[in-house]
């Protein structure tokens, strides 16, 4: 059971009136958050809501411009990790810092000070294991573990220093929901053992299962402080966003026609050490239909892009088949020409060039159209290209053509799927569509390609984001370890399929890690 | 205490073009302070190094001369640069450029050859030029090696082949058993622009080719290659550019292009092969592409101004008897004042005091 959080002692920590400023933009605005020994609160936002800023305010990466934090009642300040540290501030990161090559008690005690020798770390990583049902190997090689057991890695090598906060940065985001059901169930414990935790997330079911508290952060400022299951999902997305997000709608008319991707016994051996291998996928998308294909990340994902896009050839050509021609050896470029387009998940550095203006990164996958002739680039069709991709995708933009990495992560995903959706592809395959999009970007996105399918394309969505799929995708599938499951209706997969899937459980591989 | 670079929110425009400026007086204050350890005095010598020579003539004349190779050389690792491709073996190139070219030269010397002997020269000293700056990249794209260290120890090979040949088959005969071959016949040897000058039409080749490179690198899909390969990647690979055919391409053309300068050296200022032909061309070059910015337009000038270098180097040497080592440490001064001053335009420096951001 949880401690009453309303106890009469002053808060574990409380921020009074943070502020950040860099240059003209005010990150965090007077940002007044107390929490209570032993209490789960979640810090709720959009991206771009002054999240992270504050959350490295707090862990003494960044030096707030104003504003106190005071820290069991007394004013203290945070200038570094290793203070925060001391302090007893636990921070588990969305991006894990391990080392690959190393075991898992060799990362644990790498990463602790002096005292600590990896005979202890083991003994203590049994107790905390244990007690916390953290399962984990201590001389298993990172490189070898999943997702969920690398981030138990870095929540064990937070308890192990008895912090009295632990903070986690989207903790779900690479987990299956099985995965985080139980790290739900390990926060419970901690939490009734009078750990404080600060949950920072964007997903409103988890928060609503875990707290009882969230302050929700909007363009800087505290817009509400809640109980997240007094309110309504709907509510409180509203809250974060500001106005009402529509739904996306997907209920136009539409028939499915002739098949314009097929990929038949796709296997692909894998690029490094450790890279996934594909094996044998299968995969037909046919024209006005959305097809889905969910997974973990890590899970040949990128690879599967690599090997549809042509950045990666296979070694046979009719492995891939767009348009009725076996493209599978060919390169980008002669796919494009047969009409497919492709959205990578990087935005930046893969999609487009951040220090190249918008109109410069038309030519990347314009290169064979309208934007050159004979060699040339013509420079006034990039730039009108450009600008009816920003009228017509409601790319923001400080100026007129901007470079790439001045634009936020939304608008610039907005661009990148604008220039490609403006070429009218028979086939659009794009990887992790809304990754770090705010809610608004993200519903123009999955309008738009739904808008595309209906219009008679085929779009591929690779995503991790469920809920994004099963509410753009008319047919399904999921990716585990290289492996495509059977591609179904939507209305056939229910949440908890899809869970077994991900794992590998359904396939029969045996290969389950511990929960 | 330590350092740290912060990035600058906006970078002025004004200070982006001042920098090389203040780049350029810092490099002279630092040389100056070096020239007034060595009990000289200062004044003297930026008299002796910029002033005079931009007051005569014949030094202006001597300053193209210079200014050609360099600029050549540099216009064509622009595109290495730019690519993120990292040929440092120039001198290398124009060394074996001149070889081949050479080779026709003497095949044709004391014959009745009409005037296909010069502009085939040319072609054989580019071609040269480039086959050896393809060594390296193909080394590169095949096995993965690294094309700094092996375009930098080719240089030394193709040195020493230079000098073999000089020493041994390709020695002139009836020269005394200097190190050297035959003078080439007036066919085989690339003329003055203005008659009696010393400027030949190695000079018109390589502002031909700072007018063409403006073209390709800022106009056209080859040049967007290159841009984006070097700054993006991954990006240039989802564009479906091909990250090896843009690996040789670029080592082709430099490669070409320091050999046009090596032969047109041989041929119009040398007259004949020697073992050395190049006060290290190849190298400062290096600098100046970097001194202009990898723009055609700024390695133009960079190269006249590196190439008055040369030449005040050269004066200080005889009138105050100043090692002409210091010209070599004065070009590296400035290359770093520049580099340094281009971080600076971008980036700002932060004291942070131990135990915190404070």
């Amino acid at each position: 059971m949880k401690p009453d959080v309303s106890s009469s002692g002053p808060p574990l920590v409380e921020l009074q009136g943070i502020s950040k400023r860099y240059g003209d933009l005010l990150a965090n605005d007077g940002i007044d958050l107390a929490i209570e020994p032993g209490e789960i609160h979640a810090l709720l936002g959009e991206n771009g809501a002054g999240k992270s800023t504050l959350v490295k305010i707090l862990y003494g990466v960044i030096e707030p411009s104003a504003g106190e934090i005071r820290w069991e009642g007394r004013p203290v300040s945070i200038g570094s990790p290793v203070e925060a540290r001391n302090l007893g501030l636990g921070m588990v990161f969305q991006h894990f810092s391990l080392f690959d090559e190393l075991t898992v008690a060799e990362n644990i005690a790498v990463a602790l000070s002096g005292e600590w020798s990896l005979s202890t770390v083991r003994s203590k990583l049994g107790d905390i294991s244990r007690t916390y049902g953290l399962a984990l190997d201590a001389d298993r090689a990172v490189w070898t573990l999943s997702a969920g057991e690398r981030q138990r890695i870095e929540i064990v090598r937070c308890l192990l220093q008895n912090p009295r906060l632990l903070i986690l940065d989207e903790p779900t985001s690479v987990l299956t929901p099985q995965e985080a059901e139980h790290l739900f169930a390990t926060l419970d414990r901690l939490s009734a053992d009078g750990c404080s935790i600060l949950y920072i997330s964007h997903k409103l079911e988890e928060v609503r299962r875990l707290c009882r508290r969230a302050t929700i952060l909007r363009g800087g400022r505290v817009v509400a402080t809640i109980d997240p299951r007094a309110k309504s999902a709907r509510e409180i997305a509203a809250l974060m966003v500001g106005n009402e997000v529509g739904e996306v709608r997907t209920d136009a008319p539409h028939r499915v026609q002739g098949e314009v991707l097929r990929v038949s016994r796709l296997s692909i051996p894998p690029a490094g050490l450790h890279g996934q291998a594909l094996r044998d996928i299968d995969l037909v998308a046919r024209a006005g239909e959305v097809v889905g294909i969910a997974g973990v990340a890590g899970n040949g994902q990128s690879e599967l892009f690599a090997a549809l896009s042509g950045e990666r050839p296979a070694e046979r050509a009719d492995v891939v088949v767009i348009a009725g021609k076996p493209v599978g050896t060919v390169g980008i470029d002669a796919r494009r020409r047969l009409g497919a387009a492709f959205v990578p998940e990087e935005r930046l550095g893969h999609a487009a060039a951040p220090t190249h203006r918008l109109s410069e990164n038309t030519l990347i996958s314009h290169a064979s159209a309208e934007v050159s002739r004979s060699g040339f680039i013509l420079v006034n069709a990039a730039r009108r290209l450009a600008r009816s991709i920003i009228q017509g995708f409601d790319v923001r933009t400080p100026e007129g053509d901007p470079q790439a990495r001045k634009l936020s992560g939304g608008n610039l995903q907005k661009f990148v799927i604008g220039r490609e959706i403006i070429r009218r592809p028979k086939l659009i395959i794009v990887d992790q569509p809304t990754w770090g999009v705010d809610a608004g970007a993200a519903r123009l996105i999955r309008q738009a390609l739904v808008d595309l399918a209906r219009a008679g394309s085929a779009v591929v969505v690779v995503s991790q984001d469920l809920d994004e799929l099963f509410e753009v995708a008319d047919r399904m599938a999921v990716i585990h370890q290289g492996q495509l499951s059977p591609l179904k209706p939507v209305s056939e997969w229910t949440r908890e399929a899809i869970g077994l899937e991900m794992l590998g459980v359904a396939q029969g591989q045996g290969g389950v890690h511990a929960l | 205490m330590r350092f740290e670079l912060t990035p600058r929110a906006s970078v002025s425009p004004v200070m982006r073009a001042l920098a090389p400026v203040a780049a350029f007086v810092t490099a002279f204050l630092i040389a100056g302070f070096v020239i007034w350890l060595m009990g000289r005095s200062p004044v003297a010598a930026f008299d002796v190094y910029v002033l005079q020579p931009l007051s005569d003539p014949w030094s202006l004349q001597e300053l193209a001369v210079k200014a050609t190779p360099l600029a050549l050389i540099a216009i064509g690792l622009s595109y290495c640069f730019r690519a993120n491709l990292w040929n440092i073996g120039a001198e290398g190139q124009y060394v074996i450029g001149a070889v081949l070219g050479s080779w026709l030269a003497l095949r044709t010397h004391g014959t009745e050859a009409g005037a296909w002997v010069l502009p085939l020269m040319l072609i054989l000293g580019v071609v040269g030029g480039a086959l050896y700056g393809l060594i390296p990249a193909f080394l590169k794209t095949r096995f993965g090696v690294n094309e700094i260290l092996t375009s930098l120890m080719l240089v030394y090979v193709a040195q020493l082949i230079l000098d073999y040949l000089v020493r041994g088959p390709w020695r002139d005969p009836k020269g005394f058993n200097f190190p050297q071959s035959v003078t080439f016949d007036p066919s085989a040897t690339l003329h003055p622009v203005l008659e009696g000058g010393r400027v030949h039409y190695g000079a018109l080749f390589a502002l031909v080719a700072v007018l063409l490179t403006a073209v390709i690198l800022g106009r056209t899909l080859f040049g967007y290659r290159l841009k984006l390969t070097g700054d993006a990647p991954r990006a240039a690979r989802f564009a479906g550019f091909s990250a090896k055919a843009t690996t040789m391409a670029v080592f082709a053309i430099s490669g070409g292009l320091a050999g046009l300068a090596g032969i047109s050296e041989v041929s119009g200022q040398i007259g004949q092969l020697q073992p050395s032909i190049s006060p290290g061309y190849g190298f400062t070059a290096i600098t100046v592409a970097f001194l202009g910015r990898l723009n055609p337009i700024g390695i133009l000038i960079a190269a006249l101004v590196v190439a008055l270098t040369f030449i005040g180097g050269e004066s200080a040497q005889i009138l105050l008897k100043l090692p002409l080592d210091l010209t070599q440490a004065f070009q590296g001064i400035l290359l770093l004042c520049v580099l340094a001053a281009d971080a600076l335009v971008s980036y700002r420096i932060r004291f942070v005091t131990r135990g915190g951001g404070k």
